[in-house]
């Protein structure tokens, strides 16, 4: 016999679809099969029951072999490194749970150390943006039941949030959008042919790094000014007619992603992206949104901003919250040599970070708190894994929109293997007798 | 649990009828109680005023909105932050305070229960995680209803008892604790750009108006009995000319009878009346009504109101009234932030600084003032500054001080740059009233608790109350020899008891006590109409599931406290 568990959270990507089931065999200790899910969120499920997974805390040996140590023993060791340091940096957080990130961010204060996620490669630049010039943005729910003009800039949701388009953007049939995605427009901005331009109504193949150009040159069209022929390797008439569905729309939405947030221009891409939005509502309503990537990277920018005041990049070195991007941030503080200890949780850095940031992980001590072997556990002194976020354990995420969902757990983990938020509770309680705290 | 006894101080207790005799306060497993051993700790409040703890009715502390205002204004750190200090945690802004520095300072200032006042349903899984966060304080939250699908379909028909159904229903899942409207129907015609000016303006779709929501909901709530009354931010909010639209909305009330286990005896509280009572055509023409708003409010006893007074400072606007921060950051160009909630609500965000140069600016500041000197019952009229939008809380003592001390007001209002105009435009330079503290313990206390239906748990000294209790290095027998003393003493409170616990000792925080979350928890007759319309609507029109919606467990709600109310019977 099998049982059937429903409402199930997905936790791997910002799209965090929360209907999913999966049955799991009657002793509730193996799942069998996944349901509803795209190919890479039933992996995530699927392959936790891998027969082969490390189950139990490794410390590297001079010689590049592991030894296996107790979840005490790997405890010692990370408030150890983390309370000795001068100053350590604790980044990651993406892929777990928000009770960890609390966690978490209650050891980073008492050591002093500076916290990070994954938005510093990733939307970190959506977030200086917003710090510039704001966000008129809505829930997913809402472009559902009103969108009828989608943009899709510098990102591919075909393949890196595969049920996005069905769930919210391009084919539900909400309140007002009966009609799915025959009532809507859809405009993809890529420079490449994706699958996700293939299905476009529009596709403005931009030359690769002028978006701040084509943002620009929408604006001016808005106003029906005088643009040149072509910009971006986009000729005049196109971008006015796409100005002219933009401004035609009655709700309409721009989903934006790392190739504008990564690519020339960063930030000021975003800037213009959030400016073109701001003019649209003279006409009609428009939102925007970053397509954020992991399915908790927004719960680690909220939990942060509630507790310390900033969504990334917070340096508490002086015993209070700091945020400079390009200084508190971790490349540049690996790169500059200033971090004497490395803690990573629920990333992967080592595949990621620029090589001379990954070095650096590698010449200093470090923990890597993960359920996989990544490129960042091959590079650590201490490797922990702990039970799977969202598989094993519940706990609060945030969706790209901000929505909070509850995360279940389905199966439990291998016997005697510790979920996120219980290791660092250990860690928590030996760095406060490390540091005498009350 | 510990005894105490707070001796010889000048209590100020509306609920007792106390007017700052010399008396004790004793304090025994964190209640008030009539005498406690010969083993009770002594406080020695010789030359201090004491009051019950403060009740916030209104500020904007947790949630998405709140916490997006932190994510995009850094600029609201600078030279705010505080280190880690003993139990204290580190905290971080001004406007838009971290969670843990937001506890602190309300419970430096003698506040021991504070309200959320603008709860999106969906995410009241954010706010319950924030209001966790938040130390020492009582807290609860209001869901927003006034654009709510469920309630406008409902109501399009008359239907109270299903209004009520899915009120009880919604409080449950999102552990909310009352009937909040912002902007009725307005925010919904903002999901098309669009807004209500007027309680007449038909919600585009949904073909019913601001008034039928209104009074819908007055009637919904007092089907339920809820605690607190409906809470309303009316329409047309922040316009010369604006105060018609709050009259109108008044007269909505016009009567209904409340009816709760409660005390609870009005129908309909107004929130931040401040941003409601404006005369005038234009910007410059704009003018003060608050005499024509307060003539209203005194003459009908089922109404009660918050000021929202404006402080002067820079600020971080936040309201669910998503046309009007579209309409701010037109006029002020700074960085605008909105956020729609499907089938519920929306949130914008714009900073905003009132600058005492500015006209507009200081007679905004003159209205706040104006309402609450106006006021005839202190019982019914409350000192907000509907933080952060027309200040931060933090400046509560300030507000005091303005109230307390002629003096001190009409320094400030003859020093504006445009002191001439601002004077002709309120009434406030004829106002000689100077607020006592019995009024004012009326108005931050017993007033508050009153309206929220917490009259038997907060807002007093009475014996079997919680032990909320506020000391301050007050004397108020000495002359006042200059104004500045009132607000350096409401700023850092000498002792501060949270349900008995010592939580602040001269200003620092020393225990992070027992804090609760407030919530309602409502019973209704079964209605297998609402239960089947919500799991329609979250088949087709939500994007997360009915099973995901609510805010369950440990994590979200790990100290909570619900007020019953049961309605089965009616």
């Amino acid at each position: 016999m099998t049982k059937t568990i429903t409402d199930v959270v997905c936790p791997f990507c910002g799209t965090l679809c929360d209907d999913l089931e999966v049955s799991v065999t009657d002793d509730g200790k193996q799942i069998l099969d996944v349901y509803n899910a795209c190919a890479i969120g039933a992996e995530k499920f699927l392959h936790s029951q891998a027969k082969d997974r490390i189950t139990r805390p490794r410390f590297q040996q001079p010689d590049g072999t592991w030894k296996e140590t107790s979840y005490e023993e790997a405890a010692d060791y990370t408030a150890k490194m983390l309370a000795g340091a001068t100053k350590p940096l604790m980044y990651g957080w993406s892929s777990v749970n928000c009770e960890a990130q609390s966690m978490g961010n209650e050891i980073a204060e008492i050591c002093r150390a500076c916290v990070d996620n994954t938005a510093a490669v990733c939307h970190g630049t959506t977030l200086i943006a917003v710090q510039d010039i704001g966000l008129p943005s809505c829930t997913l729910g809402e472009v559902k039941n009103r969108a009828d003009t989608i943009i899709f800039w510098g990102n591919n949701p075909c393949h890196a949030h595969p049920r996005h388009m069905s769930r919210y953007s391009i084919f539900p049939r909400g309140f007002f959008t009966g009609k799915g995605h025959k009532s809507r427009k859809m405009v993809v901005v890529d420079p490449r042919i994706t699958d996700t331009a293939k299905m476009a109504d529009i596709h403005l193949q931009v030359t690769q790094g002028q978006d701040y150009e084509l943002l620009n040159a929408l604006r001016v069209a808005f106003k029906g000014e005088w643009l040149p022929d072509v910009v971006a390797g986009i000729p005049k008439e196109k971008i006015i007619e796409t100005a002219n569905i933009m401004k035609a729309a009655r709700f309409g939405i721009i989903f934006f992603g790392m190739g504008v947030t990564q690519s020339l221009g960063k930030n000021h891409n975003i800037d213009e992206a959030i400016a073109v939005t701001k003019d649209l509502n003279e006409y009609t309503k428009f939102s925007i949104m970053p397509m954020r990537g992991h399915y908790n990277v927004t719960g680690s920018g909220e939990v942060l901003a509630w507790q310390f005041g900033y969504p990334y990049s917070v340096d508490l070195t002086r015993g209070f919250p700091r945020y400079n991007p390009g200084d508190t941030s971790s490349i540049d503080l690996l790169n500059r040599g200033e971090i004497d200890a490395v803690f990573v949780i629920g990333s992967d850095p080592g595949a990621h970070f620029p090589i001379s940031a990954v070095k650096h992980i590698a010449n200093v001590n470090s923990v890597c708190i993960d359920p996989h072997i990544t490129p960042t556990s091959g590079i650590s002194k201490l490797h922990v894994p702990v039970a799977f976020n969202g598989v094993e354990t519940g706990g609060n995420a945030y969706r790209m929109d901000n929505v909070p969902i509850d995360c279940r757990k389905v199966v439990d983990p291998p016997e005697g293997m510790l979920t996120d938020e219980e290791f660092l509770k250990m860690v928590r309680d030996r760095v406060k007798k490390l540091k005498g705290v009350a | 649990m510990a005894e105490y006894i707070i001796k010889n101080g000048f209590v100020f207790d509306p609920v007792q009828g106390i007017k700052g005799d010399k008396s004790d306060v004793a304090i025994k497993d964190g209640k008030i109680v009539k005498d406690v051993s010969k083993s009770a700790k002594v406080i020695d409040a010789q030359g201090k005023t004491v009051m019950a703890g403060a009740v916030e009715i209104h500020a904007h502390i947790a949630g998405p909105k709140v916490n997006l205002g932190r994510i995009y204004r850094p600029e609201d750190k600078l030279f705010t932050c505080t280190a880690t200090k003993g139990i204290e945690r580190t905290g971080s802004g001004n406007s838009i305070p971290s969670t843990f520095k937001t506890g602190y300072e309300y419970a430096k200032m003698g506040y021991t229960t504070a309200m959320e006042a603008a709860m999106p349903p969906l995410f009241s899984r954010h706010v319950h995680e924030e209001i966790r966060d938040t130390p020492i304080i009582d807290e609860g939250a209001f869901p927003v209803f006034g654009n709510n699908w469920f309630v406008m379909e409902y109501l399009k028909n008359h239907e109270i008892e299903n209004t009520a159904a899915y009120i009880a229903w919604l409080l449950r899942a999102t552990k909310g604790y009352a009937v909040k409207v912002v902007n009725p129907g307005g925010t919904e015609a903002w999901g098309w750009g669009l807004n209500c000016l007027s309680i007449h303006d038909p919600v585009p779709y949904f073909d019913i108006t601001p008034a039928e929501i209104v009074k819908g909901l007055i009637e919904a709530n007092e089907y339920l009995g809820l605690p607190h009354s409906m809470h309303i931010h009316p329409n047309n909010l922040g316009n010369p000319g604006s105060y018609q639209t709050t009259l109108d909305t008044l007269q909505l009330a016009e009567g209904i009878q409340p009816k709760n286990k409660f005390g609870r005896e009005q129908v309909m509280h107004i929130t931040h009346m401040q941003f409601h009572s404006y005369g005038g055509e234009n910007w410059g023409n704009f003018e003060s009504k608050a005499t024509e708003i307060m003539d209203y409010v005194n003459s009908h006893k089922n109404l009660t109101m918050d000021t929202g007074n404006v402080t002067l400072d820079e600020t971080t606007t936040m309201t669910a009234d998503g046309p009007f921060e579209h309409h701010l950051t037109g006029l002020n160009h700074l960085k605008w932030a909105n956020c729609d909630v499907e089938l519920e609500t929306a949130a914008g965000i714009v900073p905003y600084i009132y600058s005492p140069d500015i006209k507009v600016c200081a007679i905004q500041w003159s209205i706040g003032l104006e309402l609450a000197l106006l006021a005839k019952d202190p019982m019914r009229c409350f000192i907000t500054t509907d933080h952060p939008n027309a200040g931060p809380f933090t400046r509560y003592p300030r507000v005091f001080k303005w109230l307390m001390s002629k003096k001190a007001r009409d320094e400030r209002l003859t020093t504006f740059k445009n002191a001439d105009k601002v004077i002709g435009a309120s009434t406030l330079a004829n106002l000689d009233r100077e607020i006592t503290l019995y009024e004012l313990a009326q108005m931050t206390r017993a007033g508050p608790a009153k309206s929220l239906g917490l009259t038997s748990i907060c807002g007093g000294l009475k014996p079997g109350m919680d032990a909320d209790i506020a000391v301050y290095d007050f004397n108020p027998e000495k002359p006042l020899a200059d104004p500045e003393m009132i607000e350096t003493a409401f700023s850092k409170a000498a002792y501060v008891f949270k349900s008995g616990v010592q939580v602040v000792t001269h200003g620092d925080i020393v225990n992070i006590g027992n804090k609760r979350t407030l919530w309602v928890d409502a019973k209704v007759p079964d209605n297998p109409q609402v239960m089947r319309d919500i799991k329609e609507k979250f088949l087709k029109y939500y994007s997360i599931t009915q099973a995901n919606y609510e805010s369950l467990g440990h994590h979200f709600v790990p100290n909570p406290y619900a007020l019953e109310v049961d309605a089965t019977q009616v």
